[in-house]
C-alpha cells in the first residue's frame, strides 16, 4: 500500500465524523453590475449555509436579489466578491454544466423541439449514461410526475402544470445535490399552485434532496419551507424557521413582508425583568419583552399579528396591553371578521376576530373598542427579544 | 352582409392587381411556349409541345449550371451568414439594429450598380488584383473575371442580406433560458449550440434558403456583368432567346421549364427537411 492511499482511508472516515458538511455556502457573496458608468449592487453581501435535505427558501419582493442570489449558486452570474461552496468545493468559477446542481426554470425553458422524453433524458444524456439507465430513470421518473403515457407529447401542446412537472421530472432525474427552484408556482392559478406545493413538499421527501426555493409568495414560502432567508435590497434580513419568522420578525421590513403586521411605536416608559411598559395615552398601555439594550427613555417599535388581538367594548385587564381606538371598517371574510381600527395614537391596526362560536360581529363601523393582547405575543423591533 | 363582404373587398386591389400582371402573364406566356412562327410573320398557337423539349435538349448545360451555381452560393451564403447573424442577436447589444442597418446598406444601391462595382474590384488590373501582382504574390497573367468564382462570388454578395435576416430572426427568438437550462443539465457550448441553438434556428436557415436559392437561380445580372462564355446561366439564354433572338416560344418554354424545376425542388427540399417540423418550431 503506498502512502496516498494510506492517506486517503485515514482521511475518508474522520470526514464523516465531523458535523455534515452543508449542502451550498455562500461566504460574503456580492454581484455587482455596471450599467451607464454606474455601480448597482444586486446582492450586497451574503453569507448563509443550507443543510443537505433542506428545503430552503428566499423570499422577498422582486429587485431583492434572491433570483440573482440563486443564479449564483447555479454558476449563470459569478460573484463580484465572496464565495460558492458546494458540499465543501469552492465552485465559484466553475460553470454551469460541471455544477453538481439542477435548476427549474420561472417559465420553465423546456426544449421545445424535443418532446417530454427527450427534455427528462437530456441531462442523463449529456452526462453519457447508458442508456439503458436513462430509460429506466426516466421512465420512474415520469412515474414520480405523473406524466407516464406522455413521453412524445412536445412541450407547447401541454397545460402550464404539465409543463411544471415535465421542468421538475427534467432537473430531479439528474438526482443533482441540490435543486434550485425559480419561482416555479408563479405561472399557475391558485387552485394549481396549491397542489404543486404539496406535490413539491411530497417528491422533496421522497427523493430527499435538498431543495432551494425562490418566492416572492410568503405563504408559499411559509407552507413548504425548513427555513426561510428573508431578503430584502440585496442583504438577508432575517434567516430562520417560518413559525419564527412570522411571530418573531427580526426587523419592521420582515414584519410587514410576512404577513398582515401592525406597528405601533412609543417611548420605553420603564423596563424591568425584560419588560418594557410603553406609555401610549390615558389609561392605555403596552407591554413589550425587549431585549437588554433597550433603555428607559428609548425609542421602541413594537409589532402585534392581528389574530392575536382581542376587540371588545369593556376596558381589559390591567395585566394585558390595551389601546383604544375607533373602528374604520368591518369585513366578513367567512372563517373571521376583519377590523381595521384607527388608534388613538395614529396608528391603524388590523384585528382578525375568529368566527368560532357564531358569525355575529363584535364592534360596528364607527364604536369605540379596546384592543388588547398578551405581551409574549407582541414583540419589539430592532432589539432582539428572547422569551 | 357588410361584414361578409368586408375581408373581400381588403383583398380586392391586391387580388386585381395579381391577377392584372401575374394571372394574365402567365397564362398569355403558357400560350406563347406552345406557339410557331417568327416576329416578322408572326406566332400560331399550334399547341407545339417540342418546343419544351427543343429547349430542354438545347440548353441542359446551362439548367444544370443554375442549378449548381445557386446551390453553391446558397451554401456560401449560409457559411457567411450565419455567424454574422449569431453574433448580432447575441452579441451585439445595444448596437443591434445599426449592424442590421449596416446589414440592409447594400440595398441602397441599386442591385446592377452594386454588381458593376465588384467588376471593377476584380478587373484584372484593379486594387485587388494589381497590388498583389507587383509584389509577385500572384502571376501577371492571373484573373478573377469571366470565372465560375467572380460569379458565384457576386451571386453569393448580392443575395447574402436576405440569408442573414431570417436567420436573425430566428435567433433572436431563442429563448436564453432555453439555452441556460441545457448548460444547467451539463451540455458544453459545443452541445448546447448543436442541440439547443441550431435546430431552433432551423426555420430561419429554411427561410433564407428559399429566399437565396430561386433568385439566384434565376439570375442572368450577375452571370452577364462578372462571367464569361462559359459561365452562361438560364437566366441569360432566356434574355436572349426573348430579346436578341425574339424567339418567344423557345423563351417561354424555358421559362416553364425553371418554374416547374423549381417548385419540384422546393417541394421536395421541404419535405427532406420535415416542414412539420420546421413549422412546429417556427410557431413556437
Amino acid at each position: 500500500m503506498t502512502d496516498i492511499q494510506a492517506g486517503k482511508e485515514a482521511a475518508a472516515p474522520a470526514a464523516s465524523d465531523i458535523s455534515p458538511v452543508p449542502a451550498i455556502e455562500l461566504d460574503g457573496v456580492v454581484k455587482e453590475y455596471h450599467a451607464h458608468g454606474e455601480v448597482v449592487q444586486a446582492v450586497k453581501g451574503v453569507s448563509l449555509s443550507i443543510a443537505e435535505g433542506e428545503f430552503f427558501s428566499m423570499l422577498g419582493p422582486s429587485g431583492c436579489g434572491k433570483t440573482t442570489t440563486m443564479r449564483m449558486i447555479a454558476g449563470f452570474e459569478d460573484p463580484s466578491r465572496g464565495t460558492v461552496r458546494l458540499h465543501g468545493q469552492d465552485v465559484t468559477n466553475v460553470p454551469p454544466n460541471r455544477r453538481d446542481v439542477n435548476m427549474v426554470f420561472q417559465s420553465y425553458a423546456l426544449f421545445p423541439h424535443m418532446n417530454v422524453w427527450e427534455n427528462v433524458a437530456f441531462g442523463l444524456r449529456r452526462k453519457r449514461v447508458p442508456e439503458a439507465e436513462i430509460k429506466r430513470r426516466v421512465g420512474e421518473m415520469l412515474e414520480i410526475v405523473d406524466l407516464t403515457g406522455r413521453e412524445n407529447r412536445r412541450p407547447r401542446q401541454m397545460s402550464g402544470g404539465q409543463q411544471q412537472r415535465v421542468a421538475l421530472a427534467r432537473a430531479l432525474v439528474n438526482n443533482p445535490r441540490a435543486l434550485l427552484l425559480d419561482e416555479p408556482l408563479g405561472a399557475l392559478d391558485l387552485k394549481l399552485r396549491q397542489a404543486m406545493q404539496m406535490e413539491l413538499k411530497r417528491i422533496q421527501r421522497e427523493v430527499g434532496i435538498t431543495f432551494v426555493y425562490v418566492t416572492h409568495d410568503q405563504n408559499e414560502a411559509l407552507t413548504m419551507s425548513d427555513r426561510i432567508a428573508v431578503m430584502n435590497d440585496g442583504l438577508v434580513e432575517q434567516l430562520a424557521g417560518p413559525r419564527e419568522i412570522y411571530e418573531r420578525p427580526a426587523t419592521t421590513f420582515v414584519a410587514g413582508f410576512i404577513g398582515t403586521s401592525n406597528l405601533l411605536s412609543g417611548t420605553a416608559a420603564q423596563v424591568s425583568g425584560g419588560t418594557a411598559v410603553i406609555r401610549v395615552g390615558d389609561g392605555e398601555r403596552v407591554l413589550v419583552p425587549v431585549g437588554d439594550r433597550t433603555r428607559e427613555g428609548g425609542q421602541v417599535e413594537v409589532t402585534v399579528r392581528p389574530e392575536k388581538i382581542r376587540i371588545s367594548h369593556e376596558q381589559p385587564d390591567a395585566d394585558v396591553s390595551a389601546v383604544r381606538g375607533v373602528v374604520s371598517e368591518v369585513v366578513y371574510l367567512g372563517t373571521y371578521n376583519s377590523y381595521a381600527v384607527n388608534l388613538a395614537s395614529g396608528a391603524e391596526f388590523t384585528v382578525f376576530e375568529q368566527n368560532a362560536r357564531d358569525s355575529s360581529i363584535t364592534a360596528e363601523r364607527g364604536e369605540s373598542v379596546w384592543l388588547s393582547w398578551q405581551p409574549q405575543h407582541s414583540y419589539a423591533i430592532g432589539s432582539r427579544t428572547t422569551s | 352582409m357588410r361584414q361578409k363582404i368586408a375581408p373581400y373587398l381588403l383583398i380586392l386591389p391586391g387580388g386585381l392587381w395579381l391577377l392584372c400582371f401575374l394571372v394574365v402573364p402567365l397564362v398569355f406566356m403558357a400560350s406563347v411556349s406552345t406557339q410557331e412562327g417568327d416576329v416578322v410573320n408572326g406566332f400560331v398557337q399550334t399547341f407545339h409541345l417540342a418546343n419544351f423539349g427543343n429547349a430542354l435538349g438545347e440548353y441542359k448545360t446551362q439548367f444544370l449550371r443554375s442549378a449548381g451555381y445557386g446551390l453553391a452560393g446558397t451554401a456560401l451564403t449560409i457559411l457567411l451568414a450565419y455567424p454574422v447573424a449569431y453574433w448580432i442577436a447575441f452579441k451585439a447589444g445595444a448596437r443591434k439594429s445599426t449592424y442590421l442597418l449596416l446589414v440592409l446598406l447594400p440595398f441602397f444601391v441599386s442591385f446592377v450598380l452594386r454588381t458593376v462595382s465588384w467588376k471593377f474590384l476584380l478587373a484584372d488590373d484593379g486594387i485587388l488584383l494589381q497590388p498583389l501582382k507587383d509584389v509577385g504574390l500572384l502571376p501577371a497573367d492571373f484573373h478573377v473575371l469571366q470565372t465560375t468564382v467572380a460569379v458565384i462570388g457576386g451571386l453569393t454578395y448580392n443575395y447574402l442580406p436576405f440569408m442573414v435576416l431570417p436567420i436573425y430572426v430566428a435567433l433572436e427568438r431563442v429563448d436564453p433560458r432555453v439555452v441556460e437550462a441545457a448548460q444547467d443539465l451539463y451540455a458544453t457550448r459545443r452541445d448546447s449550440f448543436l442541440r439547443i441553438v441550431l435546430p431552433l434556428s432551423l426555420p430561419g436557415v429554411f427561410a433564407g434558403v428559399l429566399m437565396t436559392f430561386v433568385p439566384m437561380t434565376a439570375d442572368y445580372v450577375n452571370a452577364s456583368i462578372l462571367g464569361g462564355p462559359a459561365n452562361t446561366m438560364i437566366g441569360n439564354i432566356i434574355q436572349t432567346e426573348y430579346l436578341v433572338n425574339n424567339d418567344y416560344p423557345a423563351g417561354a418554354a424555358l421559362s416553364f421549364i425553371l418554374m416547374a424545376a423549381m417548385l419540384i425542388g422546393i417541394f421536395a427540399y421541404a419535405k427532406a427537411l420535415g416542414t412539420e417540423n420546421v413549422l412546429e418550431a417556427a410557431a413556437r
